[in-house]
C-alpha cells in the first residue's frame, strides 16, 4: 500500500487519456452496436427478420453507411466480435469504414453474465480468461476501446454486498488488463430498471454501487483519466406508480455521479436501458442542463435508443435501407444536441416515444 | 446494501450544506486555532512565554480581535475545547465574538492519536466515546463545525493497509456522528511530510488514503455535501533531495484530489503541515491557478502558517499585541487572495519564509 509499481508509462497514459477524450468530444457519444448473437435474435424477431449472420451484417451496414452527418455526433462505435470482422457489400471492412471517418472503434469483450451461487438471482460477468491476449489482438485489428457489462438488480434483498463487491472487482480487473494493452475500458455497472422502486431507491443503490466501483478501481491501480463510465441514469423502476419529470431524473442522476465519480474520469456515457429513444434523449438533455457542477462530459452510449426506429423502418427489406439509415442519423443528431443540453424535444414523439422495455433484459 | 434508512432529513442536509458553503465562500478559509494544551507548549516555549491558561487566552484574543479586514478572508475558526469557553478582557465569550462577525465557529473533537499495535509506529485517533453528546453540547454553545485529525506516515513499510482502513473508518464514524448533531465534519487524514520520499510517492499514498476515506464515508452513509476535507498538499518529504516548484506541487495535489474526491464535497481546506507561511500561501495560489478542472473550493485551514509571524511578534508582551494582530491579518489576507488564485508573493526572506517543520510533529 506504500510503494508504487507504475502500471503505465507516461506515453501509455497519454494515449489512453487522449483516446477517451476523443470518444467524448463535445457533441459526441457512443453508438452501442455490440449486441451479441442472442441479443440480436430478440431485436430481429421483433421486426420479423431471421437471425442470420448475413442479416446481422446487413443491419449493421445500415448503421455504418450513414453519411457524414454522424461524424460530428458519434465519437465511438462498440462492436460485437463477429461484426469487427465483417465487411460492407463493397468488401470494405466495417472497421475501416468507421475509422476512416474519424470515429473510434470499440469492442465488447465480456462473455456474458453467470450466476452467483447463494444469492437471490444475482450475477457476475465472465470473460477475463485470455483477455490480455484478446485485447492485444483487437488493438492490432483497429479497436482502441472496449466495453464490459455487469448487471445488478434492485429488489427487497438486492443488490447484495457480494454482488456489489464481486462486480466492482471484476470491472476493475477488466479495466486493468485493457489499459495494459492500450485499450480504454468503458466500465458498465448497469443497475436494471426492473421493479417498482422509486427514484430515491435507485439513486441510493447507484451511489453504493459506484462507490464500490471506484474503490475497486483505486485498489487495482486503474488510471482513471484513461477510462469511461457507462452507468444507468437514475430512474424509478419500471413498475413504479410515481411519475418523475426529466428534471427530477436529471437531478437524481447528477447527484449520484457527483457523490461517487472522481473528476479525473473524462466522461460518463449513459446507457439507455429500457427507455424509448425520445425519453433517453430528453433525459440526457435535462442531465446536461442540470445546474450542479458537472466536471465530466455527460453523453450517451445508446444501443436501442439509437437503433429502434431504424430497425422498425428496415424490417429486413432492401428497399427500406435508406429510410432506416435516415432514422438512425436523426437519433444521432438529436442525441448530439442532447449531450450539449441543446435539445428542445421532438416533434415526432409518437414514433420515437414507443416504449422499448423488455422485462429483465440480459442483452 | 439495498434499502436506504435515511440518516438525515432534507432540512438537516440543507443546514449542513449551507454551513459548509459559508465556511469556504469565495476568498475565505479557516483559521485553525485549535492547538491542544500540549501543542501550545511547543508554540509558546520558542518565544519564551509560559504555557498558562491565561497566556493561551491572551494569545487567542489577539487573533480574534483582529479588525473587520479578516471578515472577508476567514470563513471559520477551529477552537480547542478550553478556548471555546474563554472570554475577552471585556468578558465577551470568544465564540460569541467570532460568531457575531459572521465567522463560523468550529471545534476540535478528537482526543489525540493512540498506537496501532503490530504496526511500525502507526496510529489511529480516539475520541468517539460520548461524541454525540459532546457535539450536541458544542452545537448549543455556538459551534457549527468540527475537526478530527488522523495521521499517517510514509516510510518503507507505511502506511500499512490497517492504518489506512482504520483511520478511514474512524473518520467516517466521527463524520456520521457530527452530522446527526447538525455539525459539519472536517475530515483530516494528514499524511506527514517526514521522510525523504519524492513528490510521486506522496501523490501515490495520498490517492490511496483518500480513496479509502471516501469509500468509508460512503459505507457510513455520510452526506458529502455537508462535509469538508482537510488534506495535506502533495509535497516531497522534508528530507527529499529534489526540489519541486509550486506548480509541480499544485499539479500533483490537484491530480490526486481529482482522482479521489467526489465533486459533491463542498470544499477542500488544506493543512499547512511544516510549510512556512509564505510557502503555504504560494502553494495554495498555484493550486488555484492549476489548469485542471477543480469542482470544489480549494482553500486553507492553516494553523502555524497563519500564526507564526504573529507569535514571534508577540513574545508575550502586551505592547506587542497590535503588531502581532497585524501580522496575523497580513497572512489572512494573503491566503484569502491565494484561495482566489490572485496572490502575488512578496518573495522576500522575511519571517514568513521561515520553515515551520518540526520532525514527526504530533500537534
Amino acid at each position: 500500500m506504500t510503494h508504487q509499481f507504475p502500471t503505465l508509462s507516461e506515453a501509455q497514459k497519454r494515449e489512453l487519456h487522449e483516446t477517451a477524450l476523443r470518444i467524448v468530444s463535445p457533441g459526441k457519444g457512443i453508438l452501442a452496436a455490440d449486441e451479441s448473437v442472442g441479443s440480436m435474435a430478440k431485436r430481429l424477431a421483433q421486426v420479423g427478420v431471421e437471425n442470420t449472420e448475413e442479416n446481422r451484417r446487413q443491419f449493421r451496414q445500415i448503421l455504418f453507411s450513414a453519411d457524414d452527418r454522424i461524424n460530428s455526433c458519434i465519437g465511438g462505435v462498440i462492436f460485437f466480435h463477429e461484426t469487427l470482422y465483417q465487411h460492407s457489400d463493397n468488401g470494405v471492412s466495417f472497421v475501416k469504414m468507421i475509422r476512416d471517418r474519424g470515429i473510434l472503434v470499440g469492442v465488447k469483450v465480456d462473455k456474458g453474465v453467470v450466476p452467483l451461487a447463494g444469492t437471490c438471482g444475482e450475477t457476475t460477468t465472465q470473460g477475463l480468461d485470455g483477455l490480455s491476449e484478446r485485447c492485444a489482438q483487437y488493438k492490432k485489428d483497429g479497436a482502441v476501446f472496449a466495453k464490459w457489462r455487469c448487471v445488478l438488480k434492485i429488489s427487497d434483498s438486492n443488490p447484495s454486498k457480494l454482488a456489489i463487491t464481486e462486480n466492482a472487482n471484476i470491472l476493475a480487473r477488466y479495466s486493468s488488463i485493457c489499459q495494459q494493452n492500450g485499450i480504454v475500458p468503458v466500465i458498465e455497472p448497469e443497475i436494471l430498471p426492473d421493479g417498482d422502486h422509486d427514484l430515491k431507491r435507485c439513486q441510493y443503490v447507484t451511489e453504493k454501487v459506484l462507490a464500490a466501483v471506484y474503490k475497486a478501481m483505486s485498489d487495482h491501480h486503474v488510471y482513471l483519466e484513461g477510462t469511461l463510465l457507462k452507468p444507468n441514469m437514475v430512474t424509478p423502476g419500471h413498475s413504479c406508480p410515481t411519475k418523475y419529470s426529466p428534471e427530477e431524473v436529471a437531478m437524481a442522476s447528477v447527484s449520484a455521479m457527483r457523490r461517487t465519480v472522481p473528476p479525473a474520469v473524462p466522461g460518463i456515457c449513459f446507457l439507455s436501458g429500457g427507455q424509448s429513444e425520445e425519453e433517453a434523449s430528453i433525459h440526457l438533455n435535462a442531465i446536461n442542463n442540470c445546474p450542479l457542477a458537472k466536471p465530466w462530459v455527460l453523453t450517451f452510449s445508446f444501443g436501442r435508443a439509437l437503433q429502434a426506429s431504424a430497425l422498425r423502418a428496415w424490417r429486413g427489406h432492401k428497399e427500406n435501407e435508406k429510410t432506416a439509415t435516415e432514422q438512425f442519423i436523426k437519433r444521432a443528431e438529436v442525441n448530439s444536441l442532447a449531450c450539449q443540453g441543446k435539445y428542445s424535444g421532438g416533434d415526432n414523439y409518437s414514433e420515437a416515444g414507443h416504449r422499448i422495455f423488455g422485462s429483465c433484459h440480459a442483452y | 446494501m439495498t434499502h436506504q434508512y435515511p440518516a438525515l432529513t432534507t432540512e438537516q442536509k440543507k443546514e449542513l450544506q449551507d454551513i459548509a458553503q459559508r465556511i469556504v465562500a469565495p476568498g475565505k478559509g479557516i483559521l485553525a486555532a485549535d492547538e491542544s494544551t500540549g501543542s501550545m507548549a511547543k508554540r509558546l516555549n520558542p518565544i519564551g512565554v509560559e504555557n498558562t491558561e491565561e497566556n493561551r487566552r491572551r494569545y487567542r484574543q489577539l487573533l480574534f480581535t483582529a479588525d473587520q479586514r479578516i471578515d472577508s478572508c476567514i470563513g471559520g475558526v477551529i477552537f480547542f475545547h478550553e478556548t471555546l469557553y474563554q472570554k475577552t478582557d471585556d468578558g465577551v465569550p470568544f465564540a460569541k465574538l467570532i460568531k457575531d462577525r459572521g465567522i463560523v465557529v468550529g471545534i476540535k473533537v478528537d482526543k489525540g492519536v493512540v498506537p496501532l499495535a503490530g504496526t511500525n509506529g502507526e496510529t489511529t485517533t480516539q475520541g468517539l466515546d460520548g461524541l454525540s453528546e459532546r457535539c450536541a453540547q458544542y452545537k448549543k454553545d455556538g459551534a457549527d463545525f468540527a475537526k478530527w485529525r488522523s495521521v499517517l506516515k510514509i516510510s518503507e513499510t507505511t502506511p500499512s493497509e490497517l492504518a489506512i482502513k482504520e483511520n478511514a473508518n474512524v473518520l467516517a464514524r466521527y463524520a456520521s456522528i457530527c452530522q446527526q448533531n447538525g455539525i459539519v465534519p472536517i475530515v483530516e487524514p494528514e499524511i506527514l511530510p517526514d521522510g525523504d520520499h519524492d513528490l510521486k510517492r506522496c501523490q501515490y499514498v495520498t490517492e490511496k488514503v483518500l480513496a479509502a476515506v471516501y469509500k468509508a464515508l460512503s459505507d457510513h452513509h455520510v452526506y458529502l455535501e455537508g462535509t469538508l476535507l482537510k488534506p495535506n498538499m502533495v509535497t516531497p518529504g522534508h528530507s527529499c533531495p529534489t526540489k519541486f516548484s509550486s506548480e509541480e506541487i499544485a499539479m500533483a495535489t490537484v491530480t490526486a484530489l481529482r482522482r479521489t474526491v467526489p465533486p459533491a464535497v463542498t470544499g477542500v481546506t488544506f493543512l499547512s503541515g511544516g510549510q512556512s507561511e509564505e510557502e503555504a500561501s504560494v502553494n495554495l495560489n498555484s493550486i488555484n491557478t492549476c489548469p485542471l478542472t477543480k469542482p470544489w473550493a480549494l482553500t486553507f485551514s492553516y494553523g502555524r502558517a497563519l500564526q507564526a509571524s504573529a507569535l514571534s511578534a508577540w513574545k508575550g508582551e502586551l505592547s506587542n499585541e497590535k503588531a502581532a494582530t497585524e501580522e496575523f491579518i497580513k497572512r489572512a489576507q494573503a491566503n484569502g487572495q491565494a484561495a482566489l488564485g490572485k496572490y502575488e508573493s512578496s518573495g522576500s526572506a522575511s519571517a514568513a519564509s521561515k520553515s515551520l517543520y518540526v520532525a514527526n510533529h504530533a500537534y
